[in-house]
């Protein structure tokens, strides 16, 4: 292995090498500083006399005086089952004092695309408890569902929550014994390590660390290790999936830092930067992580992910969320009003979505009325939110009975069927039922996305008489 | 492409740089958009730019790992499908590659590098019936033969386009396989089903007409409000998650076209999926065959390479317009032609070429222009006229049409659908905004509809859209006031309003029943809301209350027709008791 003392240029996050001899597009390097530290990198560009690289761990302290070394292959991360339980940086170096990884398998962490041809149709429904994503935005295996939060708002709570609650009630029943079992890998990128330890607390207190695998970046480490970590950790999830049958929930956190690191090594590389300073190329690397969530035909495991992004300003049209929403299968929305309302979770039910929903539910999977349930739902909280504002303005004395009903419809909506705390795992039954006894509070011939047979069925003629009273 | 890589690349010129998907060579002998093959693993490529000595080449594979020094080959032709007969019920990758071709040839379900295949079964044997005899005169386009391809398509064995023509000298008939010849002219030239073309150059024809026909799609609001015609254009710009795929596929599914060309470009590997386990199962409305028969998909998705998303949609409309010359209405839907230009956009600053608006380059919108221009109505070189419909789907940053790319496409196409993030929101689907929304073809189509649907079409649409225009401008005042404070027959217009929106212009697409609705069914039930209009105006004049009359328990069924299967039967009593419950107030 050739080595060389030709550094060039430092700037930023990049180091500019000559070289004499061809080296691979995207292959590792190592960078031996004069103290005897050694730093990793990769290739960025190659050209027959020049690289640049691109130091994980930053350029801090590298001097022309460095020996470059070329591994002469990509990146890779050691697999095996014994990840499980691990706690690792954001390049995957063990931090938790373990003993030494002995790997089944060394895998190119850039991962190739699946064939979309192979791929098989997620529509296996995941029960998490929650009511505003069972029953409203319906998460299923091998679906990729974002939380669009903001800086202060409990997504974490509601990450942790899932990932504890997460079951799949048929296999629950059966007692499947050959079911596959379930596994959570957590990809942290620039969360403090506040944030951090709340993670591996309730990793702790509840046991789940034992089927985890977890890879740190925190706050003050080097950003641009950010870029890898989340690879690390999806690889690591196909290769427990796809080779191990596991059932993956993969968790990463916080894909804003991760697109501020793209944007500092874009600056750095001085490219024409797309909007807002992000790379142009963003959209195409996002997807690369973002699509690394699926299932395979023939194959018993899934890979799900649960990513969470934090907007800029509060802002769903800035480049972050705004490029996540147009790869993932959905987006669940974390609001600050209701947060401060005392809502939790505090999930707004209206611009969420879950577009696998539609193949995830209904008769055999969840119950036959709940496609319908859903969309009456939200119909009628999306009109109780309209007269909101129209009732501030004219006073409820002014409208009509029906709109009273449909503003009080919004009221325990939220009060009743989306704040169930972090503590509360509920059945789809449970949530369904829920929702017809808000439902009632209608008039039945306002139901109009529900079928008629299904009214007759689970309508409550005692509730709607309930409110008529009230209201007497 | 049909050559196939050889295992050893031929070094005809050498690897000088390597940049993600952009790769230079030296001393590469090579034309501009020529096919090469890169590094030792032989990565497919096409030429971009030549300077000198140094060529520019955009890799349709991965780079990983791909080195200065290496090989690179030239092919000496352009990037060019493979047509004939096989294309239908096929998926591909962007450069025609069947992707099940390739499961099969990698052994794996993730895609390798360094694999190629024909886009046709080389050797599958198909029945060739003759069309023409010996001693005939055929020209260049002209039909020599038909194979059944699938239970719903006839495949017409054409003369290639840029054939000389001649006398027929030889001609066969019964099973041959896509290479052998079957027809011979007497210049000598020797005629295959298996033709190849270049996917940026348009195939020939006669001339372009004005399109008459609309393109069904058994969609309320499209049929009803914004129609396209057969080889016209649409775009459908809307935010992420506002209904573009679902509208696409919807498309795909109930247009009335003999052929579609779905081109997945850049976007989700699931949704393809879905297209591919559901097509099979799903009847063509019009033939009863299974909807896989007449489609052709294109998968590019969003973390394959980007080189391959760039030419996808020349890929696409290239098979298209073969179809087409065989006297066929094609129908392509590309989702999303936002990817295909940040395709352009990515390769154009990796060639460090001077970025137009928003980064773009300065040849987008002159791209986007000519792949708009493949579509129309044809009379093709063979006298038989044909069409290629294209619907694309613009996905604008932030949901902000003002984007160079929906800009663009908005001053060449005639039909626009603009998706609406507040409907979507509300659950309001198909979530098409009818006051922003327009088509261009609306007039010209008019007569289509009267014949074939009914006469008093344009008039009892145009009672549609002056009820949902006045809702619009009433809404602005609810908004201050409530609608109590509004007078009754304004009142009765909101209501009106109301249900065209809810029983007509929304549609379930993952209903069984509602998600095709006939011309005719559209037809009536925006009629069966005139007839609720016409009554409780009538009932309004003679001094009924409106809440009596909005009251009226048959009102609310005008939004179950959508999912009747009878509807026929079920407007008909629903406006006679709508017409007698009304009767009875006065
Ligand atoms: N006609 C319809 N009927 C019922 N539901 C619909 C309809 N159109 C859209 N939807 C709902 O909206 C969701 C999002 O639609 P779709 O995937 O088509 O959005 P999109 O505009 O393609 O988004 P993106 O740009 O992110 O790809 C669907 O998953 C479905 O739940
Ligand atoms: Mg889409």
């Amino acid at each position: 292995m050739k080595e060389y003392q030709t550094i060039t240029e430092i700037s930023g996050p990049l180091v500019f090498v000559e070289t004499d001899e061809p080296v691979g597009y995207d292959d590792i390097v190592e960078i031996e500083l004069s103290d005897g530290e050694t730093r990793r990198g990769q290739v960025l560009e190659s050209a027959s006399d020049y690289v640049a690289i691109q130091v994980f761990e930053g350029t801090e302290g590298i001097d022309r005086d460095a020996s470059v070394r070329f591994l002469g292959e990509t990146m890779k991360m050691p697999v095996t089952e014994d990840l499980l339980g691990r706690v690792m940086d954001g390049t995957g170096q063990p931090i938790d004092g373990g003993p030494e990884i002995v790997p089944d398998e060394r895998l190119d962490i850039v991962g190739e695309a699946i064939n979309p041809y192979s791929r098989e149709y997620p529509e296996e429904f995941i029960q998490t408890g929650v009511s505003a994503i069972d029953g409203m935005n319906t998460l299923v295996r091998g679906q990729k569902l974002p939380i669009f939060s903001a800086s202060g708002l409990p997504h974490n709570d509601l990450a942790l929550q899932i990932a504890r609650q997460a079951t799949v009630p048929e296999e629950e029943e059966g007692g499947d014994d050959e079911g596959s079992e379930f596994a959570v890998i957590f990809g942290a990128m620039g969360i403090t390590a506040e944030e951090a330890n709340e993670f591996m607390d309730d990793f702790e207190r509840t046991g789940a660390l034992e089927r985890s695998v977890v890879f740190m970046n925190l706050a003050d480490d080097p950003a641009v290790e950010r870029t890898i970590t989340p690879r690390l950790a999806l690889t690591t999830a196909e290769y427990l999936a796809f080779e191990k049958d596991y059932h993956v929930l993969v968790i990463l956190t916080d894909m804003t830092n991760y697109c501020e690191a793209l944007r500092e090594i874009g600056a750095a590389r001085e490219e024409v930067p797309g909007r807002r300073g992000y790379p142009g190329y963003m959209y195409t690397d996002l997807a690369q992580l973002y699509e690394r969530a699926g299932r395979i035909q023939g194959r018993e495991g899934s890979v799900t992910q649960l990513p969470i992004l934090t907007m800029p300003g509060d802002d769903d049209t800035h480049p972050i969320p705004d490029l996540t929403g147009y790869i993932t299968e959905g987006q669940i929305y974390i609001d600050r009003d209701l947060n401060s309302q005392g809502i939790s979770p505090p999930i707004n039910v209206l611009p969420s979505l879950s577009r696998l929903m539609d193949d995830g539910i209904g008769e055999g999977l969840t119950r036959a009325d709940h496609a319908d349930v859903k969309d009456q739902i939200f119909a009628a909280y999306a009109e109780g939110e309209d007269l909101r504002d129209l009732v501030n303005i004219v006073g409820r004395e002014a409208l009509s009975e029906l709109d009273n009903k449909y503003l009080d419809f919004a009221d325990r909506f939220e009060e009743e069927f989306v704040d169930q705390g972090t503590d509360t795992a509920r059945s789809i039954d449970e949530t369904l039922e829920l929702g017809w006894d808000l439902l009632s509070m209608l008039p039945k011939d306002a139901l109009n996305r529900i079928d008629e047979d299904l009214i007759e069925e689970h309508y409550r003629e005692d509730e709607a008489a309930e409110t008529v009273e009230a209201e007497a | 492409m049909s050559q196939a890589t050889d295992t050893d690349v031929r070094e005809d010129g050498i690897i000088e740089s390597v940049s993600g998907p952009v790769v230079t060579a030296r001393d590469l002998d090579a034309r501009m958009n020529d096919v090469v093959y890169v590094g030792s693993e032989g990565l497919m490529g096409e030429v971009i730019e030549i300077e000198g000595n140094i060529t520019t080449i955009q890799v349709y594979e991965e780079t990983s790992g791909v080195s200065p020094g290496e090989p690179v080959e030239g092919t000496g032709s352009p990037l060019s499908v493979d047509l004939g007969p096989g294309m239908l019920d096929a998926i591909y990758d962007g450069v025609q590659r069947p992707l099940d071709v390739l499961e099969e040839k990698m052994g794996s379900a993730f895609l390798d590098r360094g694999v190629d295949a024909p886009g046709i079964d080389l050797e599958k044997t198909w029945e060739f019936t003759p069309e023409v005899a010996e001693g005939d005169e055929v020209e260049a386009g002209d039909i020599v033969g038909t194979v059944p391809e699938t239970p719903s398509i006839d495949h017409k064995v054409m003369v290639p386009p840029d054939s000389e023509g001649g006398e027929v000298v030889a001609i066969e008939s019964g099973n041959f396989n896509v290479e052998e010849t079957v027809v011979e002219l007497d210049s000598g030239e020797e005629i295959q089903m298996h033709q190849e073309w270049p996917v940026r150059q348009q195939r020939p024809t006669v001339e372009k007409e004005t399109p008459t026909e609309p393109l069904i799609s058994g969609q309320r609001v499209l049929d009803g409000l914004f129609p396209i015609a057969k080889g016209g254009t649409a775009a459908i710009p809307g935010p992420f998650g506002s209904g573009k795929t679902v509208t696409q596929h919807q498309l795909a599914k109930w247009a009335d076209a003999d052929i579609v060309v779905y081109v997945g470009c850049g976007e989700r590997g699931n949704e393809m999926t879905e297209v591919i386990e559901d097509f099979p199962e799903l009847e063509d409305p019009t033939t009863g065959n299974a909807l896989m028969d007449r489609t052709c998909l294109i998968a590019n998705t969003s973390n394959m390479p980007v080189a391959a998303r760039e030419s996808c949609v020349y890929t696409g409309i290239t098979i298209a317009e073969y179809f087409r010359d065989m006297g066929y209405d094609v129908a392509l839907m590309a989702d999303s032609t936002s990817r295909w230009a940040e395709a352009m956009r990515e390769i154009s600053s990796r060639l460090e070429e001077m970025p137009g608006e928003e980064g773009y380059p300065a040849y987008l919108s002159a791209r986007l222009s000519e792949f708009y221009e493949r579509a129309g109505y044809f009379e093709n070189i063979n006298g038989t006229e044909g069409s290629v419909s294209v619907i694309g789907a613009v996905s604008p940053p932030g949901g902000d049409f003002s984007e160079p790319v929906t800009q663009n496409t908005l001053r060449i196409v005639k039909t626009f659908w603009a998706l609406d993030a507040d409907l979507a929101e509300r659950r309001h689907f198909p979530s098409i905004n009818w006051n922003e929304s327009y088509s261009l073809y609306r007039d010209q189509l008019d007569p289509w509809f009267e014949d074939n649907v009914r006469a008093d079409w344009p008039e009892t649409r145009q009672w549609a859209i002056d009820t949902l225009d006045e809702e619009a401008e009433l809404q602005e005042i609810v908004q201050l006031v409530g609608k109590d404070a509004l007078p009754e027959d304004q009142q009765l217009t909101l209501e009106i309003a109301r249900y065209l929106r809810e029983a007509w212009l929304q549609q379930n697409a993952f209903h069984d029943v509602d998600t095709f609705c006939e011309p005719e069914k559209t037809y009536r039930i925006m009629d069966a809301a005139k007839t609720y209009n016409d009554a409780a105006f009538e009932a309004l004049d003679a001094g009924v209350p409106v809440e009596e009359i909005t009251d009226i328990d048959a009102a609310p069924r005008l939004n179950r027709i959508g999912v009747q299967e009878d509807w026929n039967e079920y407007i008909d009593d629903l406006e006679d008791d709508i017409e007698s419950q009304l009767r009875e107030l006065y």
